[in-house]
């Protein structure tokens, strides 16, 4: 599906650039973003190292494991597949954890450690596994207790209440992340059975 | 207000002092610990790379073209059917696509129809409600290596479909 989509909205954007002639735009925008997704990710460097630093010093302490230990049942719901006391949980916790306070930068080298430590278990295949759907799958709706960014970009528009949308904002959340998992979980059987025929 | 600015200012250096602390009486040798765990940091970011160029090259190349909003337009008919305010559709889905161009959008509505507005409101919420699909999944995915994602983008794009029209919903029932 990743590969349709992907040629297509190239192919489509090319198509519509003769048209509309815009091709020298979609030349220009070609390698501008080759360049800004370079810049991503060597921007990324820094807080990957600086976090993942951090995390071991937390894994080493056992702080993770505590963290695991103490949301164990919504954990061994969540991730039936993860077997009790394996590293990886912990991580994901703390990528939960990060992502409900907003702390978006460190939510993300959390995240990806996580799923090194599922892709381990899952014999280190290019595969994504059950699990590392689920992780994906809470991130991309994360739930946030408070949209800093948003917040703040209110109180610069001289916002009377820069505050009143966090309820809207966590329903809407509630909502979607709810809804992802079902999903997730509906996908899921549907590929075992679809496996068993 | 100031105590909600003054939490997420303060949540981190607290963290950092907390893991550091911790470790300290856990008889961690945290200097050394934060060096082997940081090490790992650079390769992950560089096998990102190639995963996020081919990501970011496909939907800039679909947004500067104009398909974007020759896309918007030929929906626009159904949208209007369905109520939903049409300001904020292109940002429901850019909010999937580019998180940076998402954010730009939401400012743009907050400036011209004003932060406490319906729309500055609903736009608002969309933008706070989720995370970037596209980028999610090329990152996570890229710096672990993995190429067969499986159900994970329907997943993710369904959740966005839903958190969106959550959105339209919830700010409507609490706002007007």
């Amino acid at each position: 599906m990743v590969n349709y989509i992907w040629v297509g909205m190239m192919v489509t954007g090319f198509i519509v650039a003769i048209f509309s002639g815009n091709v020298d735009k979609v030349n220009a925008a070609v390698f501008k973003s080759a360049q800004e997704a370079v810049t991503i990710s060597l921007g990324m460097i820094s807080i990957l190292v600086f976090w993942l630093g951090l995390m071991k010093i937390a894994e080493k302490g056992g702080l993770l494991e505590f963290l695991a230990l103490l949301f164990r049942p919504l954990v061994k719901r969540l991730f039936p597949d993860v077997p009790e006391g394996h590293p990886a949980l912990g991580y994901i916790l703390s990528n939960m954890v990060a992502n409900l306070f907003g702390l978006g930068n460190a939510a993300t080298p959390m995240g990806i450690k996580a799923m090194e430590q599922l892709k381990l278990l899952n014999g280190g295949k290019n595969e994504a596994s059950r699990s590392m759907i689920t992780l994906l799958a809470i991130n991309t709706s994360s739930i946030t207790l408070i949209p800093t960014t948003i917040i703040a970009i209110r109180m610069n528009y001289g916002s009377q209440n820069p505050t009143d949308i966090v309820g809207t904002t966590l329903m809407a959340t509630a909502v979607s992340t709810v809804f992802a998992l079902s999903i997730d979980r509906f996908f899921y059987y549907r590929s075992v059975r679809k496996g068993k025929k | 207000m100031s105590f909600i600015n003054s939490f997420s200012i303060w949540f981190i250096p607290f963290l950092i002092g907390f893991i550091l602390l911790y470790g300290t009486c856990k008889k961690v040798p945290t200097y050394e610990a934060f060096v082997e765990g940081g090490k790992e940091g650079f390769s992950l970011a560089v096998s990102m790379i190639p995963y996020l160029v081919g990501m970011l090259v496909s939907i800039s190349v679909f947004r500067a073209s104009g398909a974007l909003d020759l896309l918007l337009d030929f929906g626009k008919p159904l949208f209007d059917w369905m109520h939903v305010p049409g300001e904020v559709v292109p940002l429901g889905l850019m909010r999937t696509i580019s998180g940076s161009g998402a954010l730009g959008m939401t400012s743009d509505l907050i400036a011209s129809h004003g932060p406490d507005s319906f729309v500055g409101r609903l736009a608002s919420t969309i933008q706070g409600s989720t995370d970037t699909t596209f980028y999610v999944l090329t990152v996570y995915f890229g710096a672990v290596g993995i190429r067969k994602m499986g159900y994970a983008l329907k997943v993710g794009l369904l959740a966005d479909l839903v958190g969106f029209i959550a959105s339209i919903v919830v700010v409507s029932l609490v706002f007007s």
